[in-house]
């Protein structure tokens, strides 16, 4: 039993001196290599703009459902014109940047695994390396660099998106008044809200290309490896984007608010 | 000059190569035989870097290739061209871009004179004009080709085949022999092939090694191979399958 938590303590730990190694091998990469532009535009066509309804939909339903619930319980005790603000606030710095992440790890870092998994087991990232081209510059650097431009772009659409459905929904269906609506709406959402959110935004995209690629590179033989790869990165992506939500939220706070 | 010094690899608990060595000079041409699955390959891999040993050193031109991590190993690779056993084809490039990858990342060509490198190259390879399919719309065996063409179009010193015949009819396999034995005399390359096909290993090499059970178990002229005695030589050359050898 001991034993066997030793053991996954110290996979995880493996895992993560993988990542810090290959998180390195691409900012150098970045800082000293040429990168490729072509491949560049090319990754923010296929993750930022084509990922856009998959996102901007669950903007949408969140919106619409958080202003739902908030309405339902605010009015119970009067506040129906308060329901804006917490819509705002909670879409701009939490929800917009986590639901956002989760979406775009489905979509754009499942596919990413998938990818260097199947040149893994197909020989073409040994031929890569044979032709003189180091994996990281051809293929991570262009995938981390569109997902982090494109990670605060999504969000952002997504929370604009999701709070424009709330105003509808609260407005429209539920009765709010709409003035008050947006008033308190801007009376307490900071910009430091936004701004949290966005610097998420870029951290998410960076732990999700990064760990997809990792995956994705460390690829072992057949199908069955590319499936595993897959499910790993998507999990394990997932499982990052909430644990750091969680810090980076009390770190920003901290650091924005007092 | 390549050389393998006591190498041994293991894959989990399975020892591959257990205590290789082999030195092969410069212009030479080799063919290393050996029984499937008996880690031709991965030796292949160990002579350019895509492969690190568990022991033993790998020199290339006398340089260890130990210490080296992968981007000073860049450079180091440039001098190699090699066929993969499965062509290992770009899939998400076309034909053009596979076989003009090198010379269009080092830029030191303009894009008139790439197309020009690499038209001839298909030539040379007998599938000319395919510049714009994509390796998915290939055969089998074009696949090879062109992945012979992309080993050869940046002119590399050294140059490794991974099975080129296999999968291929008689006749083609004829022409890539002949072909890999051109490039051998004409473009003053040391040549190393992995091969099954005793009629290939004639044309394609003067020296032939054989990989058996980790080690080298025989490595002599072509002619003298052919004309050994040594019982696990003599069955593999003639194809003999005895009991003491389980089947593949
Ligand atoms: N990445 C890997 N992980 C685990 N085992 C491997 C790996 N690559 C090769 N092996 C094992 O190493 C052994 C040697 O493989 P290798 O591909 O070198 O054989 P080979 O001599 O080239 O055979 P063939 O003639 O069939 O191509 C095989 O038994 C294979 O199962
Ligand atoms: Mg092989």
């Amino acid at each position: 039993m001991q034993r066997l938590l030793l053991k996954r303590i110290q996979a995880g730990l493996e895992g993560l001196g993988e990542f810090a190694q290959l998180a390195i091998d691409t900012a150098w990469s970045i800082r000293y290599q040429r990168p490729s532009w072509r491949h560049f535009v090319d990754q923010l066509h296929f993750i930022g703009v084509k990922s856009q309804s998959v996102v901007l939909t669950t903007g949408a339903a969140t919106g619409m459902v958080l202003c739902a619930q908030t309405y339902f319980q605010f009015h119970k005790v009067k506040m129906d014109t308060a329901t804006g603000a917490v819509v705002s606030v909670g879409m701009c710095s939490e929800l917009g940047p986590v639901l956002a992440g989760l979406m775009l790890t489905g979509r754009v870092g499942a596919a990413m695994s998938a990818e260097l998994g199947t040149m893994k087991v197909t020989e073409q990232i040994d031929a890569l390396r044979t032709l003189a081209t180091h994996p990281v510059d051809y293929l991570v650097v262009p995938r981390v660099l569109a997902t982090i431009v494109s990670a605060p772009l999504l969000t952002a659409q997504s929370v604009v998106v999701g709070i424009l459905a709330s105003y509808l929904i609260g407005v429209n269906l539920l009765g709010i008044e709409g003035a008050y609506y947006l008033a308190n709406m801007r009376r307490y959402t900071d910009p430091v809200d936004v701004l949290t959110g966005l610097i998420k935004a870029v951290i998410f995209g960076t732990i999700i290309s990064l760990v997809s690629c990792l995956k994705g590179l460390g690829c072992r033989q057949g199908a069955e490896g590319v499936g595993h790869a897959t499910t790993e990165s998507v999990v394990a992506a997932s499982i990052s984007i909430l644990v750091v939500n969680f810090f980076l939220t009390l770190l920003l706070t901290r650091l924005f608010h007092g | 000059m390549i050389e393998v010094r006591d190498v041994h690899k293991s894959f989990g608990t399975q020892a591959v190569l257990r205590g290789t060595s082999l030195r092969i000079g410069k212009g030479e041409a080799v063919v290393i035989i050996g029984r499937s699955g008996g880690g031709k390959s991965i030796l292949l891999k160990h002579f350019i870097g895509l492969i690190r040993p568990d022991s033993g050193n790998v020199f290339v031109d006398g340089k260890d290739l130990a210490p080296m991590d992968e981007r000073d190993l860049l450079p180091v690779r440039r001098n190699f061209g090699m066929l993969f056993q499965m062509a290992a084809l770009f899939d998400s490039l076309d034909v053009f871009e596979n076989v003009g990858f090198v010379l269009r990342r080092e830029g030191r060509h303009d894009e008139a004179e790439i197309r020009r490198l690499v038209a001839e190259a298909l030539d040379m390879v007998e599938l000319p004009g395919i510049e714009k399919k994509m390796p998915a719309e290939l055969s089998g065996g074009m696949r090879k080709r062109v992945g012979l063409a992309r080993a050869i179009v940046y002119r590399p010193s050294i140059l490794l085949y991974d099975e080129p015949t296999t999968g291929l009819d008689p006749v083609a396999g004829a022409r890539i022999d002949r072909l890999i034995r051109r490039v051998w005399e004409q473009l003053n390359v040391t040549s190393i092939a992995v091969t099954h096909d005793m009629k290939s290993a004639r044309t394609i090499g003067n020296r032939i090694v054989m990989l058996h059970e980790g080690r080298i178990h025989a490595d002599a002229p072509t002619e003298e191979i052919f004309a050994s005695t040594d019982p696990i030589l003599y069955n593999f050359v003639n194809g003999i399958a005895t009991e003491r050898t389980e089947p593949t």
